[in-house]
């Protein structure tokens, strides 16, 4: 089958609210036109079309076809859509190309958290026998998941505040939140839901990414450098939180060991919460010398349906540019790190 | 330049345009989803003040029962009653509670590891402060008055006093369907684009753009042309004057319905424009309209305009002769 690389990769500003539509489309607009004239390509070369975004979030049915009016989708071309991040829309177009159907494909994921209560919104996300009812909102659950590390010793808030200190220190021009933080003054500051202060949650952030994939023979001509997808995997956990392991993440652990990740140098993390990267870092195996989330990472900006499509952007494109030879990628979805997706790449000479 | 801190942007500062237009959105529906045998006997249980878990297959006894194994995937059917007292596993205060939650008071959310269970139940606790929960405390059940609504019969859960409530001993009805109200509530914003059409439509006009690119005038006008993937920026004002490109003639009678059937709906292509909107041709008997027939727009009285294209009421004959097929051709 096929190799497959990243060649190409934009992602709109993080900020907090926007005044755009729903539909993203005045997002999406800027970012395809930057990747299509950073790849060369024009949108009758794409081959397969990919979006992950959420009706619940733009509080409308449908609303990922409007977005198709950024593409410019005449004549009619090959398209779909998950109602996940586009990390798994990727994982569709990245099957696409290996199959042999397409050549190229251009995957993107888009939200405006800022329409609604996205805390609520999450809710909705849990089973809805017994649990969704109760509406317990995505920070609440991340707290009782933080308290089982804390308890437990797995993790102290000294461990979590660090996180988000060196997450602020490495945030790229784009973030939502940067800056010099000690840690000190971090833990100075109140609970917003105890065990949980501000720094250990990722903001509420409208934003879009867009990746390019490409098989080997045009990944070639489309850049120099191709970031190679050499492992690409995901898994799944009960819907049943009480029936999981919330202190530690088997399903990447699972996806990690399918994709290979020996040898990375850097990881870009999807977690939206401080503790669950050091959850996702034991979970992988990432040592001390694994550089993870030079971008900022998701608590620096977290665009919901997007976050985790420019986890593997952003992981690619160091490869890209020379920066770092073998990056693994990570993405989540669902409450506490239910489902897991891990991408690693390398580049070749 | 942005300013610094891009928490909020306005666009008024960066591209001297006007706000767009905004509105609540209310999205909301009551869900009524059937149980299946184990949720239902879950809630049966409940409904009569006792609890029920489920065995799975590696012995574990999970509360709320599940209807298939986590790990192996085997239905599950095994029920296996657990005490309505239990401890603290792990908590999070919830300062300010949100609408729907089971308390709107401050309290913690807590995993409680009922007696007899090996899973943990998430639900909350009602405690004054987050001084007065921790891990390893025990709790008991607080029974709402009303029951049959699944797992919302447990109200939430209070620090243990003693001897839990007796269950009902009568038999009770099967609860086999749950109500599950969803509720959200959105700020709704129009594109640029859309804004000003909107404050044409408020103004009596019909505002209208062209795609750079293909030339073509789309009303309403769009964030991007979806033949070319670009933004339409050449404003266009459109007279309120078209043709009826295709119709149907509306027979049947449905909830909300403001005309007494039949009324006819039909694509308007206003002259100039390159895409037909969906409106209302009234004004002659409904066996009259046809494909190419000549219509104009039937303004509201002016102050009960908005921002809304229900400023115009209706579209009615002009007498004037059919447009010919191939000038709407395209647009069908």
């Amino acid at each position: 089958m096929a190799d497959v690389a990243v060649v190409g990769f934009a992602q709109a500003p993080n900020v907090r609210a926007t005044h755009g539509t729903t539909n993203g489309v005045e997002m999406l607009v800027p970012i395809f036109q930057e990747v299509l004239a950073g790849t060369g390509l024009s949108t009758s070369d794409i081959g397969f079309w990919c979006s992950g975004s959420s009706d619940y979030l733009a509080g409308r049915a449908f609303s990922f076809i409007a977005a198709v009016d950024a593409i410019g989708a005449f004549p009619p071309i090959n398209e779909s859509h998950v109602e996940m991040d586009a990390a798994w829309a990727l994982y569709e177009a990245w099957v696409k190309i290996r199959t042999g159907e397409v050549d190229t494909a251009l995957v993107y994921g888009f939200g405006k958290s800022s329409a609604g209560d996205l805390r609520r919104t999450l809710a909705l996300q849990l089973d809805p026998y017994t649990t969704a009812p109760l509406w317990p909102d995505s920070v609440s659950i991340a707290g009782l998941q933080a308290r089982l590390g804390l308890d437990s010793g797995a993790w102290t808030e000294e461990d979590m505040a660090a996180v988000a200190a060196r997450s602020l220190a490495s945030a790229g021009p784009g973030a939502q939140r940067s800056g010099k933080v000690e840690v000190a003054d971090l833990l100075a500051e109140p609970y917003v839901a105890d065990p949980l202060r501000k720094h250990d949650c990722a903001p509420i952030t409208d934003g879009a990414a867009v990746v390019v994939l490409a098989g080997a023979d045009r990944a070639r001509e489309l850049h120099e450098r191709p970031a190679w997808i050499t492992g690409l995997e995901h898994r799944l956990e009960s819907g049943s939180l009480g029936a999981r392991d919330l202190l530690r993440s088997p399903s990447t652990t699972a996806a990690a060991r399918a994709a290979g990740t020996d040898g990375v140098e850097l990881a870009e993390l999807h977690a939206p919460f401080t503790h669950q990267e050091i959850v996702l870092r034991r979970a992988i195996g990432l040592g001390d010398d694994v550089e993870i989330n030079p971008s900022g990472g998701p608590l620096c900006g977290n665009p919901m349906f997007a976050a985790g499509l420019a986890r593997i952007g952003e992981a690619a494109s160091r490869v890209m540019s020379g920066a770092a030879e073998r990056v693994l990628a990570h993405a989540t979805s669902g409450p506490a790190l239910q489902q897991n997706l891990v991408c690693v790449m390398e580049g070749r000479s | 330049m942005l300013p610094q801190n891009r928490e909020h942007v306005s666009l008024q500062f960066v591209t001297g345009l006007s706000e767009p237009l905004s509105a609540p959105l209310e999205v909301g529906f009551d869900y009524t989803r059937s149980l299946g045998p184990v949720h239902s006997r879950f809630a049966t249980e409940l409904s009569r003040r006792r609890i029920v878990g489920v065995r799975g297959s590696d012995g574990r006894v999970h509360v709320p029962p599940i209807e298939y194994d986590p790990d192996t995937a085997a239905p599950l059917d095994e029920f296996v009653p657990v005490g309505s007292q239990g401890t603290v596993v792990s908590w999070s205060w919830m300062p300010e509670p949100l609408e729907g939650q089971p308390l709107q008071h401050p309290f913690a959310w807590a995993l409680v590891l009922l007696d007899g269970a090996d899973t943990p139940v998430l639900h909350a606790v009602d405690v004054g402060s987050p001084e007065d929960i921790r891990t390893g405390m025990r709790v008991q059940v607080r029974w709402a008055e009303q029951r049959g609504g699944g797992i919302r019969d447990i109200a939430c859960f209070e620090p243990a006093t003693g001897t839990p409530a007796a269950p009902d001993e009568a038999e009770p009805e099967p609860v086999t369907m749950i109500t599950a109200p969803v509720h959200l509530h959105y700020q709704h914003s129009a594109s640029p684009e859309e804004s000003r059409y909107l404050r044409g439509l408020a103004e009596g006009r019909l505002l209208g753009q062209r795609c750079p690119q293909c030339g073509k005038v789309y009303i309403p006008p769009r964030g991007a042309c979806p033949t070319d993937g670009v933004p339409t920026e050449e404003e266009v004002e459109l007279p309120d004057t078209g043709t009826v490109t295709t119709f149907c003639i509306v027979n049947v009678p449905f909830l909300g319905q403001r005309i007494t059937p039949p009324y006819v709906s039909a694509y308007v292509l206003l002259d100039g424009a390159d895409i037909a909107f969906l409106h209302l041709v009234l004004g002659c008997d409904a066996a009259d309209v046809r494909m190419g027939m000549r219509v104009r727009a039937q303004w509201k009285p002016r102050e009960e305009w908005g921002y809304t294209l229900q400023n115009i009421d209706h579209f009615r004959p002009t007498g004037e002769p059919d447009a010919p097929f191939e000038s709407y051709a395209q647009h069908l």
